[in-house]
């Protein structure tokens, strides 16, 4: 049964004097070449340019702060409840009077890791996250030597209370009003 | 030979023996950047503007790479190799006429090293030596793929040589000469030879690039079946010059290639600018490497557009139709020079 009208029947046949010259064929070839010579380069220079990713892209984790630069998160545990690798651990503890400044509710993660050897980047937890603490962001979770490297800890994943170097997850958001 | 003489000869020595390894130097850069356009990428740009000191870098690389020379090879041999490479590749270029003369306080000097009365068989001669680098280079590693190499490098560049001498016997009959100098002459303007000699210079050029070992006739080198072929076992500098010289031989083949077929320093209407002699020469000398520059090119394109050789391929091409080929053309010309000739005679009459 034919599929396809792709497929091309081979033929052996004889080549002709003109096509055992080959020049005809070189000259063809030497055509193509310089019409690549002055098409479009698909190259980026990378580091300068960066291709822009898809609002939908899921890379490295920001654990999100409040406008007043207190942490979301309240250690409920719904995170690592929804994720399918099981990546995510933490503890919890109870907000210490004085803390206020830094915790926006009485409970908060005292560790929050996530194995990112494990995670699949699937977006559950951010689904997850009844609190918008947890959110996947457009950057790059970096390759390592060593596994220990990978477990990345509240060091690497809050966001800073710096309201200039905050994480901007509006992309983020909007694809989930999208979906 | 006067002082003044002397001193414009070591001069222009030395300036061509430079400019050659610069523009060896800068067709590493060229060969990548063409590839690059080629293939749709833009090629080195990192090392300054354009990646213009990417030659530098990969020279600094080479010096600065551990020389390592195989146990067992023959040490002396080893390093006699890519020595005679580069010593061949340079000494060619000096019976190449890079222009015609200046005039300076009413004396003339000619834009040559040397006018050898022979400047075409001393290019062969040379070129022919430089076999003995690769066979040599290839024979010391004491290594299978780099003697395969080294087996099939001499076996092309003998079968090859024929055919270009032969290509070459016709257009002497043309011109008479062979001096390199006195063909340049005999085309002035633009009645190049390559109009005259069509069959021949074809020939030409496609012995020219298995001479260099250009693809498509890189069978010494083919990295598909020989690993890095003669040079398989060559570290560092030694690798340099190697590859090095196979740069410079594609700039003096391009150079002898537009001499003999295209007019070397001259071009249409040269006479009728009204310029100086002078002006005139240096205008030949920069039209003269426009036209190298172009044959580089040429080369590099055919690089990048058609696929190498089988071995059995290249040995047929060379002996079953090129030799042939070249021996029809030297029938055809003998048959028009005769024709010409029994016409100028009984117009004599």
């Amino acid at each position: 049964m034919q599929l396809t009208n792709r497929s091309k029947i081979v033929s052996n046949k004889e080549m002709s004097f003109v096509e055992k010259l080959y020049f005809p064929a070189i000259v063809g070839g030497l055509m193509i070449t310089m019409r690549h010579f002055f098409r479009k380069k698909t190259t980026m220079n990378y580091p300068e340019v960066q291709k822009e990713y898809t609002p939908v892209y899921r890379g490295h984790h920001v654990l999100k702060r409040d406008e007043e630069g207190r942490e979301n998160c309240t250690a409920c545990g719904l995170c690592a409840l929804a994720c399918p690798a099981e990546a995510i651990t933490m503890t919890a503890s109870e907000r210490l009077p004085g803390e206020e400044k830094l915790y926006r509710e009485e409970k908060y993660a005292s560790v929050y890791e996530i194995n990112m050897l494990r995670c699949i980047f699937c977006g559950l937890c951010e689904e997850a996250c009844p609190k918008e603490a947890i959110f996947l962001t457009d950057k790059i979770v970096y390759a390592g030597y060593q596994r220990d490297g990978f477990i990345y800890g509240k060091d690497k994943l809050v966001e800073p209370v710096d309201p200039d170097k905050r994480v901007d997850i509006s992309g983020r958001i909007q694809a989930h009003r999208k979906s | 030979m006067e002082t003044a003489d002397l001193l414009f000869k070591a001069i222009f020595v030395v300036a061509i023996f430079a400019v050659s390894l610069v523009i060896a130097m800068y067709s590493t850069y060229a060969e990548r950047k063409v590839a690059a356009f080629l293939q749709d990428r833009i090629g080195p740009n990192r090392a300054g503007p354009f990646g213009l000191l990417q030659p530098l870098a990969d020279g600094v690389k080479m010096f600065m790479k551990e020389e390592i020379i195989p146990a067992q090879a023959d040490k002396n041999l080893f390093i006699l190799g890519p020595a005679l490479a580069m010593l061949t590749a340079c000494m060619t270029g000096v019976v190449i006429p890079w222009g015609d003369s200046l005039i300076i306080n009413g004396r003339e000097f000619l834009l040559q090293v040397t006018d050898v009365n022979i400047g075409i068989l001393y290019v062969f001669g040379v070129v022919s030596i430089g076999v003995y680098g690769i066979m040599i280079g290839g024979w010391a590693s004491n290594n299978k793929f780099s003697l395969l190499g080294a087996l099939r490098a001499s076996a092309q560049m003998i079968s090859y040589e024929l055919a270009m001498g032969l290509s070459i016997v016709a257009l002497v009959m043309m011109s008479g000469t062979l001096s390199v100098r006195e063909i340049v002459e005999s085309q002035p303007g633009a009645h190049w030879n390559v109009l005259v000699q069509p069959l021949g210079f074809l020939i030409f050029i496609i012995c020219a690039f298995a001479e260099t070992n250009r693809t498509p006739f890189d069978l010494p080198e083919c990295e598909t079946e020989l690993v890095g072929g003669y040079h398989t076992e060559y570290s560092s500098m030694k690798l340099g010059f190697y590859l090095f010289s196979e740069y410079i031989n594609m700039f003096i083949s391009s150079a002898i290639i537009v001499s003999l077929y295209f007019g070397g320093y001259n071009f249409p209407f040269i006479n009728s600018l009204g310029l100086s002699h002078n002006v005139v020469a240096l205008l030949g000398v920069a039209i003269f490497f426009a036209k190298i520059f172009f044959f580089i090119f040429f080369f590099m394109w055919i690089r990048w557009t058609i696929p190498r050789f089988r071995y059995d391929q290249l040995m047929r091409v060379g002996w079953n139709v090129l030799l042939p080929l070249a021996m029809l053309n030297i029938v055809l010309t003998a048959v028009y020079l005769l024709w010409k000739h029994d016409l100028w005679t009984l117009s004599l009459n």
